[in-house]
């Protein structure tokens, strides 16, 4: 098993490698005219007022070569273009060059950028490609160029950083020898806790006014070279109003986690190892925006989960650990599969705009793409032709649904989250049902919604179906539970039904909803396993039965433990209710006969909470807890709970925080989608 | 609904006061400190620290409530928003943290500060010695909070936020003696119940914002409006409806979108424009919602129909009231606050609050009247039999609610606030007066108090209690054990007397007026689809019965056979914290009653009408109705009447007890049946446990199995099946490795061969 | 009558078979490394016939010289194989030493 994991290691170390050198430069040359340019990359800085660079362009072939076309791309200008139509180009040419070059000559070509007026702090990409023909060559050869503006050296980066803190984490972990145990957990306090500390400055610059319409579609933040050229990867980190809420909850939830993690005792040093690049993985998912590197990331956070629960799982971890991955592993095949589709029939004829090629960030034109805005905007896949006998957009849309129904997890395809739950520590379970599962509907929103609108509406219904079958499956099966943590498991179940319906009503307060459910549920199920975790190091056992009158023993573990519940059951007041309550209003006029039903759903889940919080809390007070329960809970318990409640109760009453993030990019997505859906 | 009742409402002038939200912030910081420092504190400085900083707090928030009553009193016809913060701003959705004070708002405000402070007073003596003391005013606070956000929410979501958050303080509060499962399971109970209700609240709130948000077009199918903007439309200048909209700048805007503001609402429901072409006025959202049906029912009476359903469910009528009388298992103070004078009248806040949209379904009208007829009745005849001194308080208050509802039901909106603001006072007085009765025969082993060990077996079957049992001599609950306290505790004896007096309905105090208004009314009004006069009967008998169960309760507590030694020596008055409270709540029955004097004695109408007059719609159809004056004279009479047999009913059964002792049993013998039916209270509690209880518990072990069983088989066999086959072709490949090397030898020669000939044929 | 290309193949062919056969039948280790030279010298005659007859380039002598280096690494492994098959289970039988039978 070490040896398993030692390999893994050096993946996941190599994938790192290759993601840091990236870049490179012009393209190669035929032999006839040598055109090459001075500098590959013209960064305009800050790009605050209007400023222009020029580059020189030398010809040291031996033949002069004619400059047939000179083409200026900005990424996102189309959405631009259509949110305010006088809105003109940020980078334009002001001194061209001459129409051809002989041998030996140089002649340069100034650049100009011009902000628009509104939004300083914005991020401008975009290329010049010079299309050149030789006397003799019949076939033309492109060069080009990169351009870049806005942001400082701390915004253009904060996303590597954020993925570069658990990786140098991780290295210095192999430096540390493995006994010193309190060493490697530091290391990894400090690593995440760096990780937390970029997330909250993401979050104070972050400007919740920017969307399409301003330009770069929407991003901020975005750190954009290409990285493997031949197969036109890219290295592209990027975080909109989608994603914000996502990365900042997997900061919290990780330092969180590995504060939780301290009573970890076997292998500790490869454990911390595992926490880091989980957390690597799930960072990078929500900020990459490139199919591939997405790809990459949901791979590298598959794997140190199989281990964290193979190694440090409970009874019958081994069983647990290969289901979570067998699962996990047959979604992403789905994805790759749809993955190498969409990459084929990027391009070409379902390419929208004709005036806007398809090129890597420096310009040289490719015929497909990875990169996910790309494909979001300048495609429309309904021209592609059939597959399999199958409409294009249908298949590739049940191939990602599948993919990411198997993380959601939607009913037929849940057998593995209790397993997992029951088995993995209490931090790998704190991650897992923190983060791992809002991944499923963060692709979902991704690439799904984003990309196929014209399936997603169609398949709607069927989502909402499955939406409401999960609330009340959920919601019957943990009743039932005897083991906490199942409960807790299939509460999770439950909650995500909610996400789906929100998400299949396909209305502002739908989406709204179910982002906001997304992020609730994070934090409210992190305190719920934390408590869990709390009893079970006390009494090594998460049997309902087994416990009774804790509150008299420890009250303020009780405290703690009904206001998660209570939260958990969507109380008003906390913030599960405020999720619950925009999913109801923004599915009702679409899907009125399943939200009746969902709300149905609220009563049961009200049943199976109280139910099993007076099973643990009132009663009479057994006296063989006595040695479990003779102190309460202790400082470093307090420091992991008390945030995660301040930060529920701050949502429940102030939801307006994160409302604000997320309203614009949902407003973005939604234009794909004004038609109206026909509910019953 | 008929043309000429126009809807006449006077929407007041807003006034802009921004610190009048301190009014909720005061419980809240109370709650905040008692439940965080609360235990280091009673550790540190005893138990007195504790009420101080929770009657502090009550006190000042009575205080401000005060003021705002003062505002709204002095200036004629205001409504005060204080605007906090705001808390969801997408689209038509705007809700902010705003609290609304409106005549109705105030008085209801001023009844939950003001008794809740009396009540937290009287709980510094109840629970002087139960070590959970800091706990107990954690919660009173938070309820206190919570219920001032449910009735001052000036918005549906903020009422949802009080409303929820009230049912959560009921559960802590009912389980607070929590090591006894039973009374866990009582506090179960309540929450899950009042959740079945919220249920039925929210999706009526869904069915609104739908008939409101949108509508469908020609082709039939729903426009979603959520994307598309809306201006105001201006509200028409020469509307004819004669109220306060077309006052002065006329361009009281009206927006077009749903909202959540109980007065934009009101506003779209009052919006009365002439049409331009036929010069006929319409309603444009009124109608919009009478017209629309949903499955063949009409969108605007399954709506009430719904918020009704809500009501029930916390304010315990017919169907959802299993839960009040099993609320009794929480401390008495409890018992008084929110389970009689402040939690169970939130349903019938909420409705007096959307009176303007009841109106327009009379059809609802008369499902809440007959309901809450019925329930008055129905609980009355339960109360008259029970034992358990706090469980007839228990039905009383259910029975008086019905009362209330009954008042609703028939339009007479300020009769039914009043009837709950003497309700208020009375009933806690009377809870009040069991509390120190109870506290005082605490010496028998204690029922209420938490340190005794019953059986801890998790059932929530109600026990079935039979009439003959003897009762638990070891239960300071049961009646049967008192008898003769009047002579020890004289205080609680005159103000017990005096509240009953008010609920039986004597004209010496205010109870009297306030039913009587409702029966009144119920009789003279012509809306209902049931005529007046079989409302004002089933309400007469329920009148009757309460009267009976009232004195019944009076007589077996305090008169009776002379007090065993064991209570004479025991048995002591209450301290004087409470005995204050009690005299206070008292007089409080008596003085009300000035507020709703008739207009038959006064002349004119009841101050506590004029003061509701201006928010609340008429619901009131002039023609063909008994409205006579003579009528409503011997109504008076026959209630007086009603009332004084029912007492001397009781004073004959209880006064005595040698005499009444065998009246009493071959009375029992003559109607054993209908005596037992009524004491184990119609078995509605086991019919709710036989279906819904046992239901949900099939139906949840039925999805388990199916999760364990079917779905695990299936992709844990399937898997393993999959592996199977991968064995079985693994085993075929497995012979060709024989390990003599010249079979290799012949592999080798056999592959160049085939080899060749392949490459041969292919090019 | 003079000697062509064909009496070169049918003697190289002889070889082949002779060599194929003893490689397929004997039970002996190193029987069956002689069966293997065989194979190699048939292979090497053919070479050397082609070059000769057909082609005229001096190619097919080198190739042949190129089979005979080969061959001599090839025994010399093949021998110390089946030295230490010999030492380890001291019988040199093919037949019995079958412990990578899968």
């Amino acid at each position: 098993m070490m040896k398993a994991f030692v390999n893994t290691l050096f993946y996941g170390l190599s994938v790192a490698v290759i993601a840091v050198m990236g870049g490179s430069t012009a393209a190669a040359q035929s032999q006839g005219s040598q055109v090459v340019l001075s500098s590959g990359h013209v960064d305009f800085g800050q790009g605050q007022d209007t400023q222009s660079q020029s580059i020189k362009v030398i010809n040291n072939g031996d033949s002069s070569a004619k400059i047939v076309q000179v083409t200026i791309i900005e990424e996102g200008f189309n959405e631009r273009r259509r949110h305010n139509n006088k809105a003109t180009p940020v980078f334009s040419i002001t001194k061209n060059i001459p129409k051809t070059i002989n041998a030996g000559e140089t002649s340069d070509i100034v650049v100009q950028f011009s902000q628009p007026q509104g939004h300083s702090s914005q991020q401008f990409f975009g290329a010049v490609q010079l299309k050149i023909i030789d006397e003799d060559a019949s076939d033309p050869y492109f060069i080009s160029f990169g351009l870049q503006s806005g942001g400082s050296w701390f915004e253009r980066n904060i996303l590597v950083l954020m993925l570069l803190a658990p990786a140098i984490g991780l290295l210095l972990l192999f430096a540390v020898p493995k006994q010193r145990d309190v060493l490697c957990r530091y290391v990894t306090l400090g690593a995440s806790g760096l990780v937390f500390v970029l997330a909250i400055a993401l979050y104070a610059m972050f400007d919740p006014q920017l969307g399409v319409g301003q330009g770069n579609w929407g991003l901020q933040f975005v750190t954009h070279t290409s990285w493997i050229r031949a197969l036109n990867i890219e290295f592209f980190l990027g975080v909109d109003g989608l994603s914000i809420l996502m990365v900042l909850l997997t900061a919290f939830i990780s330092f969180i986690a590995c504060i939780s993690s301290w009573t970890i005792s076997k292998h500790i040093r490869g454990y911390m190892m595992m926490i880091l690049l989980v957390e690597i993985g799930m960072l990078g998912t929500f900020v990459a925006l490139d199919f591939f590197l997405f790809y990459v990331f949901w791979e590298i956070m598959l794997i140190p989960m199989f281990f964290l629960i193979a190694i440090w799982g409970g009874e019958k971890k081994e069983s647990a650990a290969i289901k979570f991955f067998l699962y996990g592993f047959i979604g992403s095949i789905l994805m790759l599969v749809s993955l190498v589709a969409l990459y084929f029939n990027s391009g070409g004829e379902s390419l929208l705009i004709a005036n806007q090629p398809l090129a890597l960030i420096d310009g040289t034109p490719v015929k497909h793409t990875f990169d996910l805005m790309k494909l979001t905007y300048l495609h429309d896949f309904t021209q592609s032709p059939m597959l399999l006998g199958v409409d294009f957009t249908y298949l590739v849309w049940i191939l990602l649904f599948g993919a990411f129904a198997i993380k959601v997890p939607i009913v037929p395809l849940h057998t593995w989250l209790p397993e997992a739950h029951v088995e993995a520590p209490t931090a790998v379970s704190v991650i897992l049902a923190g983060v791992l599962l809002k991944m499923g509907i963060y692709g979902m929103f991704r690439l799904n919604y984003s990309i196929l609108p014209d399936a997603t509406q169609d398949a709607a219904i069927f989502v909402a179906m499955f939406g409401v079958i999960n609330i009340l499956y959920g919601a019957f099966c943990a009743f039932k539970q005897t083991d906490l943590k199942k409960l807790i498991a299939y509460s999770s179940v439950s909650h995500m039904g909610f996400c789906l319906l929100g998400m299949a009503a396909l209305t502002n307060y739908g989406i709204t909803g179910s982002m906001m459910q997304l992020f609730s549920h994070g934090i409210i199920t992190a305190m719920l396993f934390l408590l869990v975790g709390v009893i079970y190091d006390r009494t090594h056992t998460r049997e309902i039965a087994a416990f009774g009158g804790f509150a008299t023993k420890m009250p303020w573990y009780a405290a703690f433990f009904g206001f998660a519940f209570m939260a958990s059951l969507g109380l008003p007041g906390l913030s599960g209710f405020v999720g619950e309550l925009l999913v109801f209003i923004g599915a009702f006029p679409v899907f009125r006969s399943f939200v009746i039903v969902a709300a149905l759903g609220v009563v049961l889940t009200a049943v199976y909470h109280l139910w099993a919080m007076q099973r643990v809390l009132f009663g009479a007070y057994d006296s063989k807890w006595d040695s479990a329960t003779r102190h309460d809970l202790d400082r470093r318990e307090t420091i992991m709970l008390l945030p995660l409640a301040v930060l529920v109760l701050l949502i429940g009453f102030y939801p307006i925080v994160t409302l604000d993030l997320i309203e614009h990019s949902i407003s973005d997505l939604l234009n794909f989608y004004n038609g109206t859906t026909s509910g019953f | 609904m008929s043309a000429d009742a126009l809807y006449t409402v006077a929407i007041p002038k807003l006034v802009e006061l921004d610190n009048l939200w301190l009014i909720v912030l005061f419980p809240f910081l109370g709650a905040v400190i008692n439940g965080l420092l609360g235990r280091q504190l009673q550790a540190k400085f005893g138990k007195s620290i504790i009420h101080y900083i929770a009657i502090g707090m009550m006190l000042c928030s009575f205080a401000v409530a005060i003021i705002a009553f003062a505002q709204i009193l002095t200036a004629d016809d205001i409504a005060i928003v204080s605007q906090a913060f705001p808390m969801i701003d997408i689209g038509w959705l705007s809700v902010n943290f705003a609290l609304y004070f409106d005549p109705l708002s105030v008085v209801l405000a001023l009844i939950i500060t003001g008794i809740g402070t009396l009540i937290h007073v009287y709980s510094t003596g109840y629970m002087k010695d139960d070590p959970a003391y800091w706990r107990f005013f954690c919660y009173l606070n938070l309820f206190i909070f919570s219920m001032l956000l449910l009735v001052l929410g000036d918005s549906f979501v903020l009422m949802f936020f009080g409303w929820e958050g009230v049912g959560l303080c009921s559960y802590l509060l009912i389980g607070f003696w929590y090591k006894d499962m039973k009374k866990a399971t009582a506090g179960f109970k309540a929450f899950v119940v009042n959740r079945i209700g919220d249920f039925a609240f929210i999706t009526g709130l869904f069915f609104l914002f739908w008939g409101l948000g949108g509508h469908w077009n020609q082709n039939n199918n729903y426009d979603v409006h959520s994307n598309r903007s809306y201006e105001a439309i201006p509200v028409a200048s020469d509307a004819t409806s004669v109220d306060r909209l077309t006052s002065q700048d006329n361009k009281e805007l009206v927006s077009q979108m749903p909202s959540v503001v109980f007065r934009d609402i009101e506003k779209q429901m009052t919006l009365s424009v002439r049409s331009a072409e036929t010069g006929a006025i319409q309603k444009p959202f009124a109608d919009a919602l009478t017209e629309q049906t949903v499955g063949g029912i009409p969108l605007v009476f399954l709506i009430c129909f719904l918020f009704f359903l809500g009501a029930c469910g916390k304010s315990a009528q017919i169907p959802l009231y299993v839960w009040l009388p099993d609320a009794m298992a929480g401390p008495t103070p409890v018992s008084a606050l929110i389970h009689a004078a402040t939690m169970v009248t939130a349903g019938i806040y909420m409705i007096v609050r959307l009176n303007f949209l009841f109106v327009l379904s009379p059809g609802v009208m008369t499902v809440i009247a007959l309901v809450g007829a019925c329930t008055a009745l129905f609980a009355a005849t339960i109360g008259m039999v029970q034992h358990d001194l706090k469980k007839v308080l228990a039905y009383s208050t259910i029975s008086q609610l019905g009362f209330m509802f009954l008042g609703v039901g028939v339009g007479a909106w300020w009769a039914a606030v009043f009837h709950l603001l003497t309700h208020a006072c009375f009933k806690a007085c009377l809870f009040l007066g069991a509390g120190s009765v109870i506290h005082s025969m605490g010496f028998l082993k204690s029922h209420d108090k938490s340190d005794d060990t019953e059986d801890n077996s998790i059932q929530t079957e109600p026990t079935h209690a039979s009439v003959e049992e003897k009762p638990s001599p070891t239960d300071p609950q049961d009646m049967r054990n008192m008898g003769g306290l009047g002579v020890i505790m004289s205080h609680t004896r005159r103000t017990y007397l005096i509240a009953c007096l008010a609920i039986a309905g004597f004209p010496v105090a205010a109870g009297f007026y306030s039913k009587d208004e409702i029966l009144w009314k119920a009789m003279s009004n012509g809306q209902t689809f049931i005529p007046g006069w079989i409302l004002w009967s089933i309400g007469f008998v329920a009148a009757g019965c309460t009267s009976f169960y009232m004195f019944r309760s009076y007589y077996m507590v305090f008169y009776g056979a002379p007090p065993s030694e064991q209570c004479q020596k025991h048995a002591h008055e209450s301290p004087r914290s409470m005995i204050h409270v009690l005299w206070v709540l008292a007089g409080a029955s008596i003085v009300t009653a000035v507020l709703g004097l008739p207009h038959l004695i006064t002349g004119v109408d009841a101050i506590f009408a004029q003061w509701l007059a201006p928010m609340t719609a008429p619901f009131v159809s002039t023609t063909g109705v008994a409205s006579a004056a003579w009528l409503e004279g011997i109504l008076i009479v026959a209630s007086i009447g009603i009332a004084v047999i029912g007492w001397l009913i009781a004073k004959h059964f209880y006064h005595s007890t040698h005499a009444s002792m065998e009246k009493r049993q071959q009375w029992y013998q003559q109607f054993r049946l209908v005596h037992h039916t009524l004491y184990n209270k119609y078995w509605i509690d086991e019919l709710y446990q036989m279906t819904w209880v046992r239901g949900f518990k099939s139906l949840s072990h039925g999805v388990a199995t199916v999760d364990k069983f079917v779905v695990g088989l299936v992709i844990n066999g399937g898997s393993k099946k999959l592996g199977q086959a991968f064995h079985k072709f693994a085993q075929v490949l497995r012979l060709h490795q024989t390990g003599y090397v010249n079979n290799y030898a012949y592999g080798i020669a056999i592959g160049t061969v085939v080899l060749v000939l392949v490459a041969q044929a292919w090019f | 009558m003079n000697i062509g290309i064909e009496h070169y193949l049918i003697v190289s062919s002889f070889l082949f078979v002779i060599g194929m056969y003893t490689v397929a039948t004997r039970r002996h280790a190193v029987a069956i490394l002689m069966g293997v030279e065989l194979l190699l010298n048939s292979a090497s005659i053919n070479f050397v016939a082609f070059s000769h007859f057909v082609e005229g380039g001096i190619s097919g002598y080198v190739f042949s010289l190129f089979i005979i280096v080969l061959a001599a690494a090839e025994a010399a492994v093949a021998l110390a194989i089946v030295l230490s098959l010999f030492r380890n289970t001291n019988t040199v039988d093919v037949t019995e030493s079958v412990t990578l039978q899968g």
